[in-house]
Parts: C-alpha cells; sequence; structure tokens
C-alpha cells in the first residue's frame, strides 16, 4: 500500500474510533503534539498508558478478591484509571471508570464487581484497537523513512 | 506590542509536580512545546527537594523572612543557596491530587517560604470542584487549569512568568474567580 492510502486508512480508522466515542477529543491534541522532533510521541504515550491501565485493572482485581474489599483503596486506583483515561482520549474507558467510582463510593462489592468487567472489556478492546493504530503508524514510519 | 524587556534569549524554566506518570509525559510535552524547559518531578516531597527545601525547611524559613528574600539582591546566603538549588525555577505546575503532599499543600508550602513565595503556582486538577478551585485560588494560586491540560492552557502561563521578570512592575493583579489575563506586554 502507498503512503498516501496508508495515512488515509489510519486518518479514517482514529475517526472511526472518534464515532464510536471510544477516542474523544483529547487523542487528537495528543496527536498534535507529534511531530518531527518527536517522532514517536503518540506510541509513548499509548505505551505508557497501557502499562499503567493494565497494572491498576490488575491491582484493583487483586483488591475486589480480598473478603473485606477496602474502597478507600479501590478509590484510589479508580482515580488514576480514571485520570489516566482522560488524559489520552478514551472516552468508554473514563465512562466505564465512573460506574465503578459510584460502585466504590456505595461500598457495593457486587456492583463493584461488575463495573471491573465493563472497564476489563473496554479496556480490552481499546488495546486492540491502539495495536491496529500502531501498526498503521509503524508502517508509515517505515515508508517514509525509505523515501528519504 | 512590543516588549520593553526582552529576555527571550533565556529559557523559563518550569517545574511540573504530577504523581501520574502520562500526566509527567504530556505536561512535559506541552511546556517544551511552547518553548519551556522542564524540569518533572512526581511528588511534593521531590519539588521541594528540587528547590532545596526539605520538608522542614519550608516551615523554618520563616526565620528568613526579616532579611530579603528578593531573587535580584544578594541577601542572606541560605536564600542564595536556595536560589541557585531551585536552579532558577520560574514556575511551578502541580497537580492537585498526590498521595501524601497534595498540589495544595505544596503551596502552602511555597507560599510560607521566603526564598520562593514569588514563583508562581498553577494547580491543576481532573476535578471541577468550585470550593477548591476558589480555595487554592485565594491561597496563592496564579491559575487552576482542569484535566486534561492544552495548549491553549499553557499558553496562559508566559503572562505571569514575563510579570516574573520585570518585578518592578505592580502587580496587584489576584482575583479569586477564574481571570482573564490582560496583556501587559
Amino acid at each position: 500500500m502507498d503512503l498516501a492510502a496508508l495515512k488515509t486508512q489510519l486518518k479514517n480508522f482514529v475517526q472511526s474510533m472518534f464515532e464510536e466515542g471510544v477516542l474523544d477529543n483529547q487523542f487528537s491534541q495528543i496527536q498534535a503534539l507529534q511531530d518531527s522532533t518527536n517522532p514517536n510521541f503518540v506510541e509513548e504515550v499509548i505505551t505508557l498508558f497501557c502499562n499503567d491501565a493494565e497494572r491498576i485493572i490488575n491491582e484493583i482485581n487483586r483488591n475486589l478478591g480480598y473478603q473485606n474489599v477496602d474502597f478507600s483503596n479501590l478509590d484510589s486506583y479508580v482515580h488514576q484509571l480514571k485520570g489516566s483515561s482522560s488524559s489520552i482520549g478514551a472516552n468508554r474507558l473514563k465512562l466505564a471508570c465512573a460506574n465503578l467510582r459510584q460502585a466504590s463510593d456505595e461500598r457495593n462489592k457486587e456492583g463493584c464487581l461488575q463495573a471491573l468487567q465493563l472497564i476489563t472489556c473496554e479496556y480490552c478492546l481499546l488495546r486492540r484497537k491502539f495495536q491496529a493504530l500502531l501498526h498503521l503508524e509503524r508502517s508509515i514510519v517505515e515508508l517514509e523513512t525509505n523515501q528519504k | 506590542m512590543g516588549m520593553a524587556i526582552d529576555r527571550d534569549d533565556t529559557q523559563f524554566h518550569v517545574l511540573a509536580v504530577d504523581d501520574s506518570l502520562i500526566d509527567r509525559k504530556l505536561i512535559e510535552r506541552l511546556l517544551k512545546t511552547s518553548s519551556f524547559q522542564v524540569t518533572a518531578v512526581d511528588s511534593g516531597s521531590k519539588a521541594l527537594e528540587f528547590l532545596g527545601l526539605n520538608n522542614n525547611d519550608a516551615d523554618d524559613d520563616e526565620e528568613y523572612e526579616q532579611r530579603d528574600s528578593n531573587t535580584e539582591s544578594v541577601s542572606s546566603d541560605e536564600d542564595q543557596d536556595h536560589q541557585d538549588l531551585g536552579l532558577g525555577v520560574n514556575l511551578i505546575i502541580t497537580d492537585y491530587c498526590m498521595p501524601g503532599m497534595t498540589g495544595y499543600d505544596l503551596l502552602k508550602k511555597i507560599k510560607k517560604s521566603s526564598s520562593f513565595k514569588d514563583i508562581p503556582v498553577v494547580i491543576m486538577s481532573s476535578e471541577n470542584i468550585p470550593s477548591r478551585i476558589n480555595r487554592c485560588l485565594e491561597d496563592g494560586a496564579e491559575e487552576f487549569f482542569l484535566k486534561p491540560v492544552q495548549l491553549s492552557d499553557v499558553n496562559k502561563l508566559r503572562p505571569h512568568l514575563m510579570k516574573g521578570r520585570s518585578k518592578d512592575i505592580d502587580s496587584s493583579h489576584k482575583t479569586t474567580s477564574t481571570r482573564l489575563i490582560t496583556s501587559g506586554n
């Protein structure tokens, strides 16, 4: 595939993520911060985000595994995940965090478990799409480098 | 719109404080895009350490209040040491919600320090809580940004930094609500 076609494909792919509500405008802001002096910025942010999100989701999982859940601890993790999601523009994941926040505020363990399922779901979807996005990005960079 | 004082050859140095790795990366990029020199740390105590104030010093600093705390004058040795250790920080931008020392705690400590009370402090938060915002502004924060921080927010920093450069200009500008930056340049 040629460079122009790849770029269009990437653009359309990101657009579809906007339309599905998976990403919001904040992600565009992040893309805008990538330039020739920081050509891997988007990839770096996505990588940081995914590592962080996975760590937090695992921690939440672990916390909810205890007989007596430490809800204030849980709250701290949700806050972190919601913050990261917001910062990268992961709209649906951010909304899923609000669910967990609510259930945690209510000290509702069952509700928390359900909310966590949704979070895990949204995260897995997002990660798959990010992987596809990065694959396109890298192909573009490769072609651009070869063309020089 | 010419500037009377042209100090653009020296970059402004911003100290960014945020416990979130992603947010640190973002704020760093936003600041560098705007041509600021950036030091990013992950906690209030690291910020104080960087400035050369440890948690105890920030309170002891009140001893030095009788001496000149103006950055221009070579006053006490201790003050000068603090300035040097601070490596010329022109602005501090900090997250509000951090474990241990919050951004608000950090703001208070900075404002209590004779060496650093004149450094503008900006607070960032993911939560839009008016009482929180007002409290920060009333207690000395120059601005309060809602996260995610945008480039347009970072552009609001420059006037505060220019004010710091020309300290002679009267700066009675504090309000307790969201303010409009009037151009003095």
